[in-house]
């Protein structure tokens, strides 16, 4: 029983460690494509960030990097 | 016979060491495969970006010049400016129309090393009566096969604060912000970002031309003004889980949720959606809609009972219960795919957001009816952005 248990646990423990990416380097292809970003042009998203920062009460978590507007 | 048992037995024992001893190795080898983060691209974008709405006209450029050498480290710089014309309802009121520019500089380097990228960066923003700056720190590590990044920030800021037409005035703000992202691969189609920021400000944090009402018989109209006053210190926490999904015939579909609380009793929600459609090998067409709502700071009133009701005093709008919904559209235009002169091609881009802003219990103070008989204020504005990008 013992002996049962110990190699459920180290197989358990087998399973853990031999999780591997799931999706491949050749199967990214559609998540390469530029349309697939989420934030595209960095100008853009940074004055996004900034307007409603500005008109809104909440800041933080935007994405695309952070930082704050650094204005009143 | 009972020797072949023997021999086939001492065989998938050998096998099994042998693999027991190989697979961790492979693994990490898979796992770990070299060389797949690479640094942001090099492109320049020159935009022109205009703010309508509520009385404010606000327009001004943004220059953004990216460039890595050896692929291994890559510089940024950026100058923006803010041409602001008008007065919000905040001022209308109390004050006089004005004008002003702020104008702010950064500058940032990422440097890449196996799979982290380190970043820095330095924001200098100057206004008549505002002087902020901002330095900020990041690491981003690629692990799990490159199907996991994991991003951590931390920025410092500091400001100065003056009053136009108040030589004796003068205070400071600090801002810290703590940032932690992480993105994930989760299939061949869909990628999902989750992340939290809390923010920490002291010192300054009102405005120091905005006022707030409180009842006064004495006046003809059943109100009077003085100073608003903030809490020095605010904290705030912000969570966002983000997913995109490429849809079977080449489009991107975006999904977006935010939390958001914060020490002076603000809690806000935000969801948005948008979709991305190119059409051929040159244009590419994106529509979104977004929600945002929250609740009021818990010194903010639209009208006070009495002169220094409370210690805390707020009317600002942006500190009331609100909600805005905006619809936004957009289309690029990409050219020079072969490349062309120093660049590798090149994209033209316009993005318009309509915003509708309703205010639950901020008053229209110039509708001028009677006190306690006020509409709400609510407004529109229009938010564009008309840039060209350019890649090398």
């Amino acid at each position: 029983m013992k002996t049962i248990l110990i190699g459920i646990i180290l197989l358990l423990l087998q399973s853990c460690t031999t999780i591997e990416p799931w999706v491949s380097p050749f199967e990214r292809s559609k998540l390469a494509d530029p349309i697939m970003s989420f934030s595209r042009a960095p100008a853009d998203s940074a004055y996004m960030h900034h307007v409603r920062q500005a008109r809104e009460g909440a800041r933080g978590a935007e994405g695309g990097g952070g930082g704050g507007c650094g204005c009143n | 016979m009972r020797a072949a048992q023997k021999a086939v037995v001492e065989v998938v024992v050998v096998v099994t060491k042998f693999l027991k001893t190989i697979l961790p190795i492979v693994f990490v080898a898979v796992t770990l495969p070299a060389g797949a983060k690479v640094l942001p691209e090099d492109r320049s974008d020159v935009m022109y970006h205009g703010y309508d709405g509520g009385g404010v006209t606000i327009q001004g450029p943004s220059v953004l010049v990216r460039k890595a050498y050896k692929d291994k480290i890559s510089v940024w710089g950026n100058y923006y400016a803010d041409m602001i014309s008008g007065a919000s309802i905040d001022v209308e009121a109390t004050a006089s129309k004005y004008s002003e520019t702020r104008t702010e500089y950064s500058l940032g380097a990422d440097y890449l090393y196996d799979k982290t990228i380190l970043g820095v960066g330095y924001t200098q923003s100057e206004e008549d009566d505002y002087s902020a700056q901002t330095f900020r720190v990041s690491v981003s590590q690629d692990f799990f096969g490159d199907l996991t990044t994991l991003s951590m920030g931390y920025a410092f800021g500091d400001d100065t604060v003056r009053r136009n037409g108040d030589d004796v005035f003068e205070d400071e703000a600090q801002h810290q912000s703590f940032r932690l992202e992480l993105t994930q691969i989760l299939t061949t189609q869909l990628i999902m970002n989750v992340g939290v920021e809390s923010v920490t400000d002291e010192g300054f944090l009102n405005n120091p031309y905005r006022s707030v009402r409180f009842r006064d018989s004495g006046s003809a109209n059943g109100f009077s003004y003085q100073a608003e006053n903030y809490p020095r210190t605010r904290n705030s926490d912000a969570m966002a889980i983000r997913a995109m999904y490429y849809l079977p015939y080449r489009a991107a579909l975006r999904g977006e949720y935010r939390y958001y609380s914060d020490s002076w009793g603000i809690d806000a929600h935000n969801g948005e959606v948008s979709y991305t459609h190119p059409i051929g090998d040159h244009w590419e067409f994106d529509a979104s809609f977004r929600y945002y709502d929250q609740t009021n700071a818990d010194f903010y009133a639209d009208i006070f009972a009495f002169q220094d009701a409370q210690n805390f005093l707020a009317r600002d709008k942006e500190l009331s219960a609100f909600s805005s919904t905006s619809i936004g559209a957009g289309a690029s235009y990409s050219f020079g795919h072969e490349g062309f002169w120093v660049f590798s091609k090149g994209s033209a881009n316009l993005y318009v957001d309509y915003v509708m802003f309703d205010y639950e219990n901020f008053s229209d103070v110039t509708a001028g009816a009677a006190l306690g008989e006020e509409p709400l204020y609510q407004f529109d504005a229009v938010v564009l952005r008309a840039y060209l990008s350019l890649w090398f």
